[in-house]
């Protein structure tokens, strides 16, 4: 099987005022593939992820050099809208964060902005089977969200993401903020999802890296140290600093 | 499968469109308010054209629109301010030290926090009433700048309180700490630790509030301002006006040479407001850059 | 040593009793309001009956046969406060989402103080700006208008009241967390879907108690209406015509000579009652909203 690249990111700079937190990173994400993103606090795995679908934008203070194709585009380039991106290009967020509305507008709420044609309904139901939430949601679909426990919402809004039916999806350290056990729903979820669509993971969480994804980029401090199948950096790491990471040995 | 691009159609051009066409509308409700403002300045600078001098400034009120000037009422603005300012300052800050240092968290205190908040909102034509009522009939003080000077002082009163309670707040728990370590009593803490760094706060809200009490019309109608004051109050005791009753006396006059007179006053009125706000503005800019130190 | 040390005490016990009778005294002005307000309402409702005051539809208790039903200086002071609001409402409210949402940082700090000048005004001045600015460009358009008009008074409060609602509201929406709204930007929302879908309902109770804090001192509000809303009590809904607030005829019954203990007096006092207990209730669920929207977040 060939594999196709679906987001290509070239000699990406980005900066916050004056400090540069991404220097010239290199990167390509393989469709319905799962890529990890993961380092160490603060290198920079957000600020890379952001500029996958230009969230970075809202950033205050944020400057991007370089360019982020997308199926071979610049999303950079001025004439695209970075709604547009947004839309295409699924995000989920370290902590949950549904809407205060109900379960079901919450999924419904990506399709109603952009035009669904189809049965919203059906839509809902079909993300949150997805999500692998619907069959604790079905009988409360108009709760409030804030309903839930933390998993759950978590879950919630990777079904509110995939309501758009996105070819990516960004997670942002999905798991940080959830118990083990959720922590282990949502992992089987993504390996799920991979038939689908194209998932780019973010964590620091090296055996998380290790149990889901089929990439691995290793990030320190704004610079891309390694990239390559998870299963061979796992086992024979090509840089000094990437063994000194996954063995525990780092700072 | 489906293809995303034939379930929705995002329309994203109209999408923006109409986010732009909103922006604008959302920032011209904001430049109404500048346009109001200099349609403001503009209308009372050409109606007090020529009649602004120092006759004006230096002059007694009279029947003669030419001859009219708010002399007495700028020393009775001035005078009421002193009373309004010695009344209600140290009340304030006291209320405030004693909610935010003494007082334990308990359902008196909030009862108290929230009859302050409300005291903010009650109309100052009440406060007018409250200070008729008491000052000028039971404690018998009658149509006097003193009674005129406390009811404004209670008017303002809630304000100084809670933005001084605002700037207590804000000095950081650790100095109060440091100052025990040395072997400070609570109330040496307070006099020489809290309020020290709380003062630009304080002056800030007290300027605020005076500035507020100088503008006030309402509350010194029943209290009885008199508008025609032919010597200059010489006692706590005595009648008196202010600038904003003066300027609602010519305002409510058919004539227009009132009218001009009136808005003379009202450049002055609003020149006087204009250093206080700048002052209040030099202050908390100053404060601001000390918390940010901190 | 012992004896300083018990001084020490004592001063500070003093002082902790002398701060506290400060924090009394706006207690005490609470009391002090109810009571005198109180005092002489209870005398006119002993010639006055509590019917005819709530019931009547005539308020001349400045000639006679007197009437004193208060409905036509409630209709007053609602024409001019439902004005005020149609004007005030959507104004604030659009300013407070350009100044939350959509401003940049310059901007903002260039209109912010625009706002607080605006809101720093005497009203005295913005009813002379009702009676000689805003009157004469209504009569221009509407010929029939009275020289003393519910119109004027109503618009110019309402633009007094602009930075009221503008800012309570733009607290409200400030408060809502980024992350909601990251979470529709990651949807493809526009910034416009953005704020009414989502900073809008989330941040819906402090827009509310905006208004309603708006409306309460509207209600209250007494030189504008003074100077430019007339001193006729009428029971109508044109706001072309000359009516009497609640807060003007006090300030009629005041500048006038109608000694203590008369009726007329008296009747400032039910009046000034029926402003308290409504501005009071107003604030009071204002405030209360407030709080608990402060507390979700
Ligand atoms: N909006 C911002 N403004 C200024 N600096 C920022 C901003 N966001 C991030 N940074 C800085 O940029 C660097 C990279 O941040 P980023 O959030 O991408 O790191 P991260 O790898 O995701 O870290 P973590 O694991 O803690 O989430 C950090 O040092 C951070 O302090
Ligand atoms: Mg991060």
């Amino acid at each position: 099987m060939t594999l196709e690249s679906i987001i290509s990111v070239r000699n990406l700079h980005v900066s916050y005022r004056d400090r540069k937190v991404l220097k010239g990173i290199n990167l390509d994400i393989y469709k319905n593939r799962i890529t990890a993103i993961m380092g160490p606090s603060g290198c920079g795995k957000s600020t890379l992820l952001r500029c996958m679908n230009r969230m970075i934008d809202l950033s205050e203070g944020a400057r991007v050099g370089g360019k982020v194709l997308y199926r071979g585009e610049n999303i950079y380039s001025p004439k695209i809208d970075p709604a547009q991106i947004r839309f295409r290009i699924g995000m989920v967020f370290q902590k949950p964060n549904p809407f205060p509305k109900s379960i079901f507008e919450n999924v419904a709420f990506g399709p109603r902005i952009n035009g669904y044609k189809g049965d919203l309904s059906a839509l809902v139901e079909q993300s949150l089977q997805r999500a692998g939430l619907w069959d604790e949601v079905k009988d409360r679909l108009h709760e409030n969200a804030y309903m839930l426990s933390g998993g759950q919402q978590q879950r919630l809004c990777i079904a509110r993401a995939l309501a758009l039916e996105p070819e990516v999806l960004l997670l942002d350290e999905p798991c940080s903020a959830l118990d083990p056990i959720s922590t282990m729903h949502v992992e089987e979820l993504i390996r799920q999802l991979k038939e689908r669509l194209t998932i780019v993971i973010v964590t620091h969480n090296i055996q998380q890296a290790a149990r889901v994804a089929d990439y691995t980029a290793f990030l320190l401090q704004g610079e891309l140290v390694e990239f390559g199948e998870t299963s061979r950096m796992f086992t024979v790491p090509k840089d000094k600093r990437t063994e000194d990471f996954i063995t525990g040995r780092f700072g | 499968m489906i293809r995303q691009d034939e379930m929705f159609s995002p329309g994203l051009q109209n999408r923006q469109r109409r986010n732009r066409i909103f922006k604008w509308i959302f920032l011209s409700a904001n430049l109404l308010g500048l346009v109001v403002l200099a349609a403001l300045l503009v209308k009372v600078m050409r109606d007090s054209w020529g009649w602004l001098d120092l006759q004006f400034i230096s002059s007694f009120p009279s029947r003669f629109p030419e001859k009219a000037g708010i002399l007495p009422a700028l020393y009775g603005t001035v005078y009421l301010m002193i009373i309004t300012a010695v009344f209600a300052i140290p009340l304030g800050i006291g209320a405030a030290v004693f909610l935010e240092e003494y007082a334990k968290k308990s359902k008196f205190l909030s009862i108290i926090q929230v009859n302050i908040y409300n005291l903010a909102g009650i109309p100052s034509i009440v406060y007018g009433i409250l200070g008729l009522t008491v000052f000028v009939r039971w404690m018998m003080l009658g149509r006097s700048l003193l009674a005129g000077g406390l009811t404004m002082g209670l008017l303002i009163l809630p304000v100084i309180i809670v933005t001084a309670q605002e700037a207590i707040r804000a000095v950081p728990q650790s100095w109060r700490h440091a100052s025990y370590a040395l072997g400070a009593s609570k109330w040496q803490t307070i006099r020489y630790v809290v309020l020290p760094s709380a003062l630009p706060g304080i002056l800030t809200g007290i300027i605020l509030a005076l500035s507020r009490a100088i503008g006030e019309t309402a509350p010194l109608i029943p209290i009885g301002a008199l508008t025609f004051i032919r010597v200059i109050p010489g006692s706590l005791f005595d009648s008196f006006t202010v600038l904003p009753i003066q300027i609602y006396n010519w305002t409510s006059r058919p004539q227009d040479d009132f009218r001009a007179i009136a808005a003379a006053g009202i450049v002055v009125l609003l020149v006087v407001l204009l250093g206080m706000n700048s002052i209040a503005i030099l202050l908390r800019n100053k404060y601001q850059g000390r918390i940010k130190e901190v | 040593m012992v004896d300083s040390a018990g001084k020490g005490f004592r001063r500070e016990k003093g002082v902790e009793i002398l701060l506290a009778l400060a924090a009394s005294v706006s207690v005490l002005v609470t009391i002090g309001i109810v009571v005198s307000l109180f005092s002489e309402t209870a005398g006119f409702f002993k010639e006055v009956s509590v019917k005819e005051f709530f019931t009547g539809t005539k308020w001349t208790p400045l000639f006679s046969p007197a009437h004193y039903g208060i409905a036509p200086l409630v209709a007053g002071t609602m024409l001019v406060t439902v004005i005020a609001m149609i004007v005030a409402a959507p104004l604030g409210l659009a300013s407070a989402i350009y100044l939350s949402e959509y401003a940049p940082d310059g901007v903002r700090r260039l209109i912010k103080p625009v706002l607080e000048i605006l809101a720093g005004i005497p009203t005295i001045v913005y009813g002379y700006f009702a009676l000689t600015f805003v009157t004469p460009i209504i009569r221009a358009v509407f010929p029939q208008t009275n020289v003393f008009n519910a119109l004027s008074a109503g618009i110019v409060m309402g633009i007094m009241l602009i930075p009221m609602i503008s800012s309570l509201s733009e607290d409200a929406m400030t408060a809502v967390p980024n992350s909601l709204r990251e979470a529709a930007y990651a949807l493809g929302a526009t910034k416009l879907e953005v704020s009414y879908k989502v900073v809008i309902p989330a941040a819906v109770s402090g827009i509310v108690a905006s208004f309603i804090l708006a409306f309460s001192r509207a209600i209250g509000e007494t030189m504008i209406v003074t100077l430019a809303a007339g001193s006729t009590p009428k029971l109508t809904f044109n706001p072309l015509d000359s009516i009497q607030t609640m807060t003007a005829f006090i300030v009629q019954v005041m500048l006038g000579d109608a000694p203590f203990g008369s009726i007329e007096y008296k009747s400032v006092y039910a009046v000034a009652s029926v402003l308290f207990v409504v501005t009071l209730s107003l604030n009071l669920i204002g405030t209360w909203i407030v709080r608990r929207y402060k507390e979700v977040y």
